[in-house]
């Protein structure tokens, strides 16, 4: 039953992706792989499962139970059709992707079922099969005829794990499989993994950037970087000592490690003011149809502050910073920038008030334009020269020539510093960074942090930080507030809201940023 | 939402009829002799066709009589032939409705799996004859491939009727074949196109790597790659049907059948403004429906939008 990898290797057009990898996984048990974009991680799960892109292939062998997988063959079909879903099944990050929109989600449990036993299942057998694999993940019969779209996040997960699960492999291979969710829902999750491999004796690869996943819920670790493993043994092991310098540096970066020290990297919470502030909202209400996604929703920030607002997605904290930039028109309720009240829409704004820094900085960024010209065109707004680049590329912490290079040659985080730069052009008073390091990995993250506080203290602008993850507005977020299904629950300096949440989401939130309750894995840890 | 499209249809139509409506004073000449046709000019007719077509009224109300006409079947007469225009397009509606519902079947019939086949295998054989064929489809005008067939069919390989409509029946269907393929060979090229961006982009998505990982067998995966492609196929597809309005006239011109098309240049030609201006609303009214059907597919394929909508209404 051990699952058995032996020199697993990527090679892509370029040549070797993924230098070999050999691993023994017991049944019943879990391997981490964690690393950041580009380590390889996600080549190494693809080519267990066969899926490798166009122009890469694979050499080594990977056996599961005594039956060896094709993994050097990726066109034989016929080969694959027998490993795939029987011996080796692989869980995707983002559950509103990876299921099909169109399809109930009973139908998509079934195919699986229907793919493993060969044929087309009677009626009545097809919906019994269905709602086993529903009850063992927790999910009602109802859900087999709903579609995706009608399920929370973490619902859809669940689905999907059914699906991957149905048809009773031996090793699962889950990449990022709670990365897209929200706090609340991702321990959820990975408990239920947990449970589920317990109970069938699955041997799973857990792929991760995040070390929160992976403390406490799995056996051993490879740390991957560059398409190498540089650091591999038992998780706890690993984590209290680690021996390589990047294994060191990723765990420093992690916003979870920095939470329970309390580190911070912006300097320390400046003291509320009695001046008047920057920007105050009052009551801000806003509807989408019947669905209130704003309800009366009060926030302010001072001069020069940072203001973290913290929520799962849908508890309509993207909706109010759209709001405040005018990307979206209130229903009701007050804006107020620098004293003076702005009627609802893009009309009563000026670029110099406010600019907004989006998460993905790969959609963000016209691919046909060149930095300079975007960063130009951005100072043009403003009426300021485009001679003025260079000096807004330095304040970003990147080298004058960027100006010549296009966005395809940069980097997740070289692309959202020019994001940033391109925000800070028409010289706004307000920043509203929408989940703008989200995307990125975590050291490249702890960077933009840096970059966020240094231009607090450099220009004095005011930051409105927007996240789902407390663990890392606290590092940054002078004052922060929870919202939850479009209100404020609470608010407050962030050290009193981490140190003495009132509202029970709050701590819940507040335990999902120091992981308290990560469950050991028992005796294997 | 749907009452906002309708009523937003309906506004569109509106316009437009007070458009074909000022078509009959627009057309240079005299009003009463463009009305007369080729009658011979003496008082009494004259005085007819004023009280028919009630000249003596204000306009908005000539307007609102030929508006009232038009809704409720009568068209008015055709100087041409001297018969009711309802009459006219009814005799010639049902060889045009067979061509272009023909000319659909066939390419979507062809187009469709051709689409898939082309995204599936992208850069193989069948992709780039497909290709080849699409582009030829879209560049030549309707009316030099239905010479091309024309001549071909005629002198090289006479199997196949190349003039008139036929006896009704099968001969009818025989002799709308080459009518057809002419028109579908356009249709359907911009359909492949539509399919295999639709499919590409699709099997590249998340849920099909899901789906092949989960051992599922490729021609299942294809089916749901293209369930979720026929949202953008189907709505593209829709819109292009439009396109066969102005097409048939071509093709029934070169094949001299004798449906709406045909009727539609003769009346032109002969300043036939009553059939002009009826054959003329009946096309915009056609066409909003057929927008209209596309948003109801569209409603009916995608079960978020179905949603939406149910939370608006």
């Amino acid at each position: 039953m051990t699952v058995l990898v032996e020199g697993l290797t990527v090679i892509g057009p370029a040549g070797t992706m993924v230098e070999p990898v050999s691993a023994e996984i017991a049944p019943g048990a879990t391997l981490a792989l964690i690393g950041e974009s580009g380590s390889g991680k996600t080549l190494t799960a693809k080519s267990i499962v066969g899926l490798l892109p166009r122009g890469f292939r694979a050499a080594g062998s990977v056996t599961v139970a005594g039956q060896a997988l094709p993994v050097d063959r990726p066109g034989d079909d016929a080969a694959w059709r027998r490993a795939r879903g029987r011996s080796v099944s692989l869980l995707l990050q983002d559950p509103f992707t990876s299921l099909t929109p169109v399809h109930r989600c009973g139908d998509q449990i079934a195919w699986t079922v229907e793919a493993a036993q060969g044929h087309r299942l009677p009626r009545a057998a097809r919906r019994t099969a269905v709602e086993e694999r529903l009850a063992e993940v927790n999910l009602p019969a109802r859900v087999a005829d709903a579609f995706p779209h009608e399920l929370s996040g973490g619902m859809r997960q669940r689905v999907a794990i059914a699906a991957a699960l149905a048809s009773d492999p031996q090793l699962l291979i889950a990449d990022e499989p709670t990365t897209a969710l929200d706090a609340s829902n991702q321990a959820e999750i990975l408990d239920l993994l947990r449970r589920i491999q317990e109970d069938r004796r699955l041997s799973v690869i857990l792929i991760s950037h995040d070390l929160g996943v992976v403390r406490g819920r799995t056996d051993q670790v490879l740390v991957m970087r560059g398409g190498q493993v540089v650091e591999r043994g038992a998780t706890a092991a690993v984590l209290a000592a680690p021996e390589h310098p990047y294994t060191r540096a990723l765990i420093e970066a992690d916003p979870v490690v920095a939470a329970r020290s309390g580190a911070r990297i912006a300097a320390e919470e400046a003291a509320p003011s009695e001046v008047e502030p920057l920007l105050a909202c009052g009551g801000v209400t806003k509807a989408f149809g019947v669905r209130t996604v704003l309800d009366q929703v009060d926030l302010t920030v001072a001069p020069g502050a940072i203001v973290g607002i913290v929520g799962e997605s849908g508890s309509g904290k993207s909706t109010l910073a759209r709001c405040i930039a005018g990307l979206e028109r209130e229903d009701a309720g007050s804006i107020v920038l620098g004293g003076a009240a702005l009627a609802p829409g893009r009309g009563s704004r000026t670029p110099d008030q406010m600019q907004i820094v989006f998460q993905d900085p790969y959609s963000s960024l016209n691919p046909m334009m060149s930095i300079g010209a975007i960063l130009g065109e951005a100072l043009g707004v403003a009426g300021r020269a485009s001679s003025e680049v260079p000096g807004l590329l330095e304040m970003v912490g990147l080298p004058a020539e960027f100006a010549r290079k296009r966005p395809a040659e940069l980097s997740g985080g070289q692309r959202q510093r020019v994001a940033i730069a391109r925000a800070l052009a028409p010289g706004p008073r307000l920043l509203i960074c929408d989940e703008s390091v989200s995307a990125l990995d975590v050291s490249v993250q702890a960077d933009i942090l840096a970059l966020l506080a240094r231009l607090r203290e450099e220009i004095g602008i005011a930051i409105l930080f927007i996240s789902h993850d407390l663990a890392v507005v606290r590092m940054i977020a002078d004052s922060v507030t929870v919202m939850w299904d479009g209100r404020v629950v609470e608010s407050g300096p962030c050290h009193e809201v981490l140190e003495h949440p009132a509202h029970e989401y709050t701590r819940l939130l507040v335990a999902a940023a120091t992981r308290e309750n990560a469950v050991p894995a028992e005796g294997k840890d | 939402m749907l009452a906002a499209r309708v009523l937003g249809v309906l506004g569109v139509l509106f316009v437009l009829s007070i458009i074909v409506f000022a078509m009959m004073y627009l057309a240079p000449g005299d009003i009463v002799k463009n009305l007369l046709g080729n009658r011979p000019a003496n008082p009494d007719v004259v005085a007819a066709v004023r009280e028919q077509y009630r000249l003596d009224d204000p306009v908005v109300v000539q307007y609102l009589t030929w508006l009232k006409g038009f809704v409720t079947g009568d068209f008015g007469e055709s100087i041409r032939l001297q018969v009711p225009v309802a009459q006219a397009i009814g005799d010639r509606i049902a060889i045009t409705a067979a061509l272009c519902g023909l000319a659909f079947l066939v390419s979507v019939l062809v187009a469709v799996p051709l689409g898939v086949r082309s995204a599936v295998k992208a850069g193989g054989w069948v992709d780039r004859t497909g290709n080849a064929l699409s582009i030829l489809g879209l560049s030549a005008p309707t009316f030099a491939v239905g010479l091309v067939l024309l001549y071909l069919f005629a002198y090289y390989v006479p199997i196949l009727p190349v003039y008139g409509g036929g006896d009704g029946g099968l001969d009818t269907l025989r002799h709308l074949v080459l009518p057809a393929i002419t028109l579908a060979l356009g249709l359907g090229a911009i359909i492949v196109k539509l399919t295999r961006t639709a499919m590409l982009r699709e099997l590249e998505s998340d849920y099909v790597t899901f789906a092949r990982s989960r051992g599922l067998g490729e021609r299942m995966v294809r089916r749901i790659a293209l369930r979720n492609a026929a949202i953008p196929i189907v709505t593209g597809a829709s819109l292009v049907l439009t396109f066969l309005v102005g097409g048939t006239v071509l093709a029934e011109t070169t094949y001299a059948l004798p449906g709406i098309g045909t009727l539609l240049q003769d009346s032109v030609l002969f300043k036939d403004i009553a059939v002009v201006q009826s054959l003329t609303l009946l096309v915009a009214v056609v066409i909003a429906v057929i927008a209209l059907l596309a948003d109801l597919a569209y409603l009916l394929l995608d079960p978020r939008v179905r949603r939406q909508m149910g939370a608006a209404s």
